[in-house]
């Protein structure tokens, strides 16, 4: 799952995906940022293509078939497989996901404002 | 995932929403963003561990709670309503520290070994500056994003540690991000030294909502701020609403931009609410009820029920004296003393489990090595998975081997149609160990005996649970959050004892 030929990926590896951190799509709008780690390692995709972290330049790519579903902003994306959750931030016309896998959208449920 | 965080993403989606509204100005969500880093780059030139607020709500107070986020350092908002001598020692604990402190009370602060007063025209002038776009993240930030002192009911107060990780994974699990309609106006009305300060900021930027400020509570601001800003949601203690509810009628005033309100911090008496309902048709009410120890909330009764009620249902009435059902992001068991988990119906201590939860104080855990903290609250579920609470374990009286629960014998008083108000608490008692004693406020122009009080509660529940005292007030001593300091009361009548 590396990206293309030329991109010198900085760092590999669980610790870089932290909480908090926020990723970049190579193949649209899209952006997102980590809500919990994965276990083990798992990159975050969109569009069938590994994100970068926001900053950073990057070369863009066509979208992968069948990577090409879209995000919403606001919602909540979690891979069952390895725990990794991320908070979209802005949409996208592509794909969440992690080791050549789809997110699942967690479907809130909206609580009233408490506070 | 850090707080700075939630407030720099809304600010880039939606930089020109109204962040904050006052009578003293307004900021956009950029602004804010932006006097957020300017105030953060002057707090990191000092050699600080904490950073202090001491001030009613305004601007200052979200800027000065991001600020000291960004910069890596503990924010704490100390109560103004404290003697001198009580707030120093507060601030001679965060030293070094800087504070906050709004323009009539810096010469309370000064001199305190440590502390370095900051004042709004030192926050304006940094302001005035670009924002530093460059500046570097903090070496070594602080996990610690609020340190809150809570009210301890004996001996120093006990400084309550949230962390970064608690505050957004309570915004994460119950707000939606940039949730909130463009019109939306959230009113602030607590001090921002309650929780429900903390909590309603960081949940409202992370929504995009507009947030109104009221520097200080009293009912008829309130009203005059929610006709004036449009105000469309607010969040309430129980002693607020009962004022409001007052004051709507003495000017025969409506709120048509009302649309929820949001009650919690202590208990709320059923007549204040069922008026509340019936008052105020238009607006949707949730009750919400969490400590300072858990980020806020954790269990909700939400509108549904409320509109339940409103419409006569008789068990969603009974659940009026219900605080909902948890948050699915926490766990929620009600023990026994032994630790064991009760059945439905059986009252217990309720514990609490999840990421939102602290549970820890400065130089001390409260929370068991398996997550779960114990929150000195009294309650039980119903088979339906609604909490009951009855109210602090402290407050429970025993009398002659058997545990009375002061709330009961309260609710049951209230609706007496002279009663105003009520508190009962527990008096030293030779024969009992304690007996029961009722503080009773009687309505305007009403006439009660201690007699017929006695024999309300005696016919309504056990007759042990019919108060041997009934001593009748103009008024019970609240906090200026609303809450009832029953400990006050109950000194007087061990001091009586001693006379």
């Amino acid at each position: 799952m590396s990206g293309p030929p030329g991109i010198i990926r900085k760092q590999t590896g669980a610790e870089m995906i932290k909480p908090g951190s926020r990723w970049k799509s190579k193949v649209c709008s899209a952006e997102v940022v980590i809500v919990r780690s994965p276990a083990g390692e798992a990159h975050p995709q969109c569009g069938g293509e590994d994100m970068v972290p926001l900053g950073e330049s990057f070369e863009a790519a066509p979208i992968k078939p069948g990577f090409g579903g879209g995000c919403s902003v606001g919602k909540r994306y979690k891979s069952v497989a390895n725990g990794l959750e991320v908070l979209c931030t802005k949409a996208g016309a592509g794909t969440l996901g992690a080791i050549g896998e789809a997110l699942t959208v967690i479907e809130a449920k909206k609580l009233p404002a408490s506070d | 995932m850090r707080i700075p965080l939630l407030l720099e993403l809304t600010a880039e989606a939606l930089p020109d929403r109204i962040a904050i509204d006052s009578q003293s100005g307004s900021l956009t969500y950029a602004a804010l963003q932006s006097a957020a880093r300017s105030v953060a780059s002057l707090l990191r030139r000092h050699s600080i561990d904490n950073a202090a607020f001491l001030g009613l709500n305004s601007p200052m107070f979200p800027i000065s709670l991001f600020a000291s986020a960004i910069a890596g350092l503990p924010f704490s908002p100390l109560n103004y309503r404290l003697t001198d001598d009580n707030l120093r020692q507060l601030l001679a604990r965060l030293a070094p520290a800087a504070v906050i402190v709004d323009d009539g009370m810096t010469e309370r602060v000064v001199g305190v070994p440590g502390i370095i007063p900051v004042r709004h025209e030192d926050l304006r002038r940094a302001m005035q500056l670009a924002p530093p776009e460059l500046d570097p993240p903090p070496d070594a930030p602080s996990d610690t994003a609020v340190l809150l002192f809570t009210s301890g009911t004996s001996g120093a107060p006990k400084a309550a540690v949230l962390s970064h990780q608690n505050l957004t994974s309570y915004v994460l699990q119950t707000v939606e991000f940039l949730g909130a309609q463009e019109d939306e106006a959230t009113l602030v009305c607590v001090p921002p030294y309650h929780i429900a300060g903390v909590s309603s900021l960081i949940t409202s930027v992370y929504s995009g909502r507009r947030i109104v400020q009221l520097e200080s509570f009293t009912a008829q601001d309130w009203v005059r701020t929610v006709r004036d800003f449009s105000v469309t949601n607010a969040m309430l203690v129980p002693t607020m609403l009962s004022r409001i509810l007052d004051e709507m009628q003495r000017g025969e005033i409506e709120l048509p931009s009302l649309r929820s309100i949001a009650y919690g911090g202590g208990r709320m008496p059923e007549p204040v609410i069922r008026s509340a309902l019936e008052k105020m048709p238009h607006v949707e009410f949730t009750n919400a009820y969490g400590l300072t120890e858990t980020s806020s909330t954790i269990a909700i009764l939400g509108p549904e029920d409320h509109r339940l009620a409103r419409g006569g249902n008789p068990k969603a009435l009974d659940r009026l004296k219900s605080v909902g059902r948890p948050v699915s992001s926490v766990a929620v068991e009600v023990r026994d003393a032994e630790g064991r988990r009760v059945a439905p119906g059986v009252p217990g201590e309720v514990f609490v489990r999840g990421d939102q939860v602290s549970g820890e104080y400065v130089g001390m855990k409260s929370t068991g090595e398996d997550g779960w903290f114990p929150t000195k609250d009294l309650g039980w579920f119903d088979r339906d998975g609604y909490l009951f609470i009855d109210g602090r374990l402290d407050d429970v009286i025993v009398r002659g081997g058997e545990n009375i629960s002061p709330g009961e014998i309260e609710d049951v008083l209230r609706v007496h149609p002279a009663v105003e108000d009520t508190a009962v608490v527990g008096a030293p008692d030779d024969r009992w160990g304690e007996r029961i004693v009722a503080f009773v406020v009687r309505r305007k122009s009403a006439t009660v005996s201690a007699e017929e009080i006695q024999s309300w509660v005696r016919e309504r529940l056990r007759s042990t649970k019919s108060p041997q005292d009934v001593l009748f007030r103009t008024e019970l001593p609240y906090s200026e959050t609303g809450k009832l300091l029953r400990r006050l009361l109950r000194n007087e009548m061990t001091r009586n004892d001693q006379d």
